[in-house]
């Protein structure tokens, strides 16, 4: 018989025996952490060309103490050490980018152990915190030396307004819309270049790291508020390229585990965060408001999830069943 | 020529590495004879058989040698010619333990004289329809095994308008169903005409994925009844699953709980129709079925045509043997594919593929904590809260699982293969579809 003379397959090692799916996409957390990072590096650069070595400064101190906050807390509550992810890295950034360029480098320490300890770890780390760490420690540097954190500077070094600021008091001179869309404008390191901001933006959408529509919604809602509410048709644009907008709502109201998981909740998530912005700049006392916006909504991305519970497929309306 | 109906898809699902290129030019090849077969008595959804053949008994090829008296069940028939040499207990290719018809032989391959009878679909009633598929043991090839002549029956009495041949193969490897498309068309829209001649000639659908252009080209121009039409479907898993099938090409939901007929139409894979053409035609029951053998671990990637029965290493053999050392073997394809502990396990009727991963490629990846990225619920075909379910079922609170529509899981693993956390999705689902299942049977 044909065949007799080959050689049979055999078996000399053990094989794995699992439930499918057999083949795993090559997404991971540390790729995902690590997109956000190349999405963040035209901003860093911008950073470091508009303020020089202050933010090379608040860049370093942040991520480095953000990552040793990170492994020391995890050690010291016995779990695994998960700096590998690159989370803490991101985090370590976007705190950075928050902070005006004459900050001392204590504050970036005090802001990392705030949100990698408290605001991430003692609420169960990655993915189970429910407030974005660099806003909620911004908010607590906000609160505790808030001369430091709103000392904002020009790219030249000399303290000014910013353009906020300006169109809220209604005096002093606008800079112009280029200057603004590139950034060369006074506020905190990482929030004054759209044009920085907007090609990681991009970046991250094409990977599918962000859905598009969170920021979308939100930077659309703020303005059709901010219109609605008597701000002029001019001097909306400077809105959306000022005040971190930009960074916030494609790099902050975006973070995973702060905002809702639900397609529909993302956007009631984002339209929040742009009433609460324009509400807010308007009405309220202060100038910024971006971050605040995106924290009070965070604590409500739960009940938002709750609500918008997609209908599952071929699920029978509850009134036709009867 | 038929209709060709483009970009036809579903909400949700994943885009993943077709990896077909290794089989989707290679012809069928006839697989030697095996020496030694195994015929499990149950290889479909349902009874299992009761062998009515005793040790010692001399069998031709395909003589029935199991059957059963209950309604859901489908006879088995050997593949060979030769001697029944035992009876005995062995696991499946389907992870299942059942009795099995251990058959030397004689290498003869002698046929029964049943088959070959020729025969003509205009002569027979419903009934006959049935009958014939029934005895020929023909169950669902796409990996199902639902036995075709009660999905039939039971489909009976729905005003069904549309019958669904499923060609999407959308399972990543696997090209058994392209093949058959582009080598027997004729047969595939046979076996199509006689499911639409029971359903009062209904509508014919041929769905496929638009990565198979030359199968869809082939069978548009091979079939001349107006009421057929080609359904190029957007390249997507899970695509061939049987609702988002009904979804993709007829806009139709299926609901809750309910089957194809609910959507009056019913949809049967693409090799039960060759199957189904072979009976009519050529009176041949379902002995042997074309799968693929492939993945990195296979020297010689095929499209085989193999005797059901033949153990997995066999088949294996007849490929080259392994490429390197072999880390997992996979019955099915690798979505829904189940993993195999020995090479001894005899293939069923269901299974369409055998792939082999190299140890290398199936390192397994460590489970990391959940980050709400959404991505599980993204590609969810069904529109689950995949996370969510997970978590309940992993700490064991079976009641929100099934809060959090647990049970309308279809099963695709879509979420599993997207996550980025590695988590244990889909596997942890079915667990608490499971737990519900069997909670509710004792209460």
């Amino acid at each position: 018989m044909e065949g007799m003379n080959q050689d049979s397959v055999t078996l000399d090692n053990l094989l794995i025996v699992s439930e499918g799916p057999h083949i795993r996409s090559n997404q991971t957390v540390r790729r995902t952490m690590l997109d956000v990072i190349i999405a963040l590096a035209p901003a860093m650069v911008g950073s470091i060309y508009f303020f020089g070595f202050d933010a090379i400064r608040l860049i370093l101190v942040s991520c480095i103490s953000c990552v040793v906050f990170e492994a020391g807390i995890q050690k010291l509550l016995k779990r695994e050490v998960r700096i590998g992810d690159l989370s803490a890295v991101v985090t370590g950034l976007l705190l950075a980018f928050n902070l005006p360029a004459p900050t001392p480098w204590w504050v970036a320490v005090f802001g990392a152990a705030f949100a990698i300890i408290i605001v991430k770890e003692l609420f169960g780390g990655i993915g189970s915190n429910f407030m974005n760490p660099a806003l909620g420690a911004r908010a607590a540097i906000m609160a505790s030396w808030p001369e430091i954190a709103t000392n904002y500077v020009n790219p030249d070094g000399i303290s000014s307004a910013t353009p906020l600021a300006i169109l809220k008091a209604g005096e002093g001179s606008l800079p112009s819309l280029q200057r603004m869309f590139i950034g060369d404008i006074g506020g905190v390191i990482g929030e004054t270049s759209a044009l920085l901001l907007l090609i990681g933006a991009v970046y991250l959408i094409i990977r599918k790291v962000i859905d598009w529509k969170i920021p979308v919604f939100y930077i659309g809602t703020t303005a059709i508020l901010l219109l609605l509410l008597g701000v002029e048709a001019n001097n909306i644009i400077y809105h959306i390229l000022a005040g971190g907008l930009i960074l916030g709502a494609f790099f902050m109201a975006t973070d995973y585990s702060t905002s809702p998981v639900t397609p529909k909740g993302r956007i009631i998530f984002a339209i929040g965060c742009g009433l609460l912005t324009a509400l807010i700049r308007v009405k309220g006392s202060m100038a910024e408001s971006v971050s605040y916006s995106i924290l009070l909504m965070n604590v409500a991305a739960p009940v938002i999830e709750k609500w918008t519970k997609p209908r599952v497929f071929g699920e029978v309306k509850k009134n036709e069943s009867r | 020529m038929s209709t060709i109906l483009e970009n036809l898809t579903f909400k949700g699902g994943v885009h993943i590495p077709e990896n077909k290129d290794l089989t989707s030019s290679k012809a069928i090849e006839r697989a030697r004879e095996p020496k030694t077969v195994y015929i499990p008595l149950q290889q479909h959804v349902g009874a299992p058989c009761e062998a009515i053949v005793k040790v010692g008994d001399n069998v031709k090829v395909g003589q029935k040698i199991g059957d059963s008296k209950a309604g859901l069940t489908a006879p088995v028939h050997s593949s060979v010619s030769g001697v029944v040499k035992s009876i005995k207990k062995m696991h499946t290719t389907q992870g299942i333990k059942c009795d099995c018809i251990e058959i030397e032989s004689d290498g003869l391959n002698e046929l029964d004289e049943s088959i070959g009878v020729k025969g003509d679909l205009t002569n027979l009633s419903k009934e006959d329809i049935v009958n014939k598929i029934r005895e020929a043991g023909i169950v669902g090839l796409g990996g199902a095994g639902f036995p075709t002549h009660s999905k039939l029956t039971s489909a009976a009495d729905s005003n069904i308008d549309s019958f669904i041949l499923n060609g999407a193969e959308c399972e990543p490897y696997l090209t058994c169903d392209h093949r058959i498309m582009i080598e027997e068309p004729e047969k595939v829209i046979f076996g199509l005409e006689v499911f639409m001649k029971y359903f009062d000639n209904c509508a014919g659908y041929i769905a496929i994925e638009d990565n198979k252009k030359d199968a869809i080209d082939i069978l548009s121009k091979a079939s001349n009844d107006k009421n057929i039409k080609i359904a190029s479907l957007k390249t997507k898993f899970p695509q061939g699953e049987s609702y988002r099938i009904v979804d993709s090409v007829l806009k139709r939901v299926v609901p809750q709980g309910g089957r194809c007929k609910d959507a009056n139409s019913v949809v049967t894979n693409i090799n039960t129709a060759y199957a189904v053409a072979e009976v009519i035609q050529d009176s041949k029951p379902l002995y042997e079925r074309v799968i693929t053998v492939t993945g990195s671990g296979i020297k010689e990637p095929k499209n085989l045509l193999v005797k059901i029965g033949s153990t997995i290493g066999e088949i294996i053999e007849q490929c080259g043997g392994f490429k390197g050392k072999p880390g997992k073997i996979i019955a099915g394809g690798p979505m829904t594919g189940i993993a195999q502990y020995t090479l001894d396990a005899p293939i069923v009727k269901e299974v369409s593929g055998i792939v082999v991963f190299t140890e290398e490629e199936v390192k397994i990846d460590k489970v990391q904590p959940c980050i709400k990225c959404g991505k599980c619920i993204e590609v969810c075909p069904v529109f689950l809260e995949p996370l969510y379910i997970s978590a309940y079922s992993l700490v064991g609170n079976m009641e929100m699982a099934e809060k959090y529509d647990a049970l309308a899981c279809v099963s695709c693993g879509s979420c599993s293969y997207a996550c980025p956390s590695k988590r244990p999705l889909k596997e942890s689902i079915n667990h608490a579809q499971n737990e519900i299942k069997s909670n509710r049977k004792k209460s």
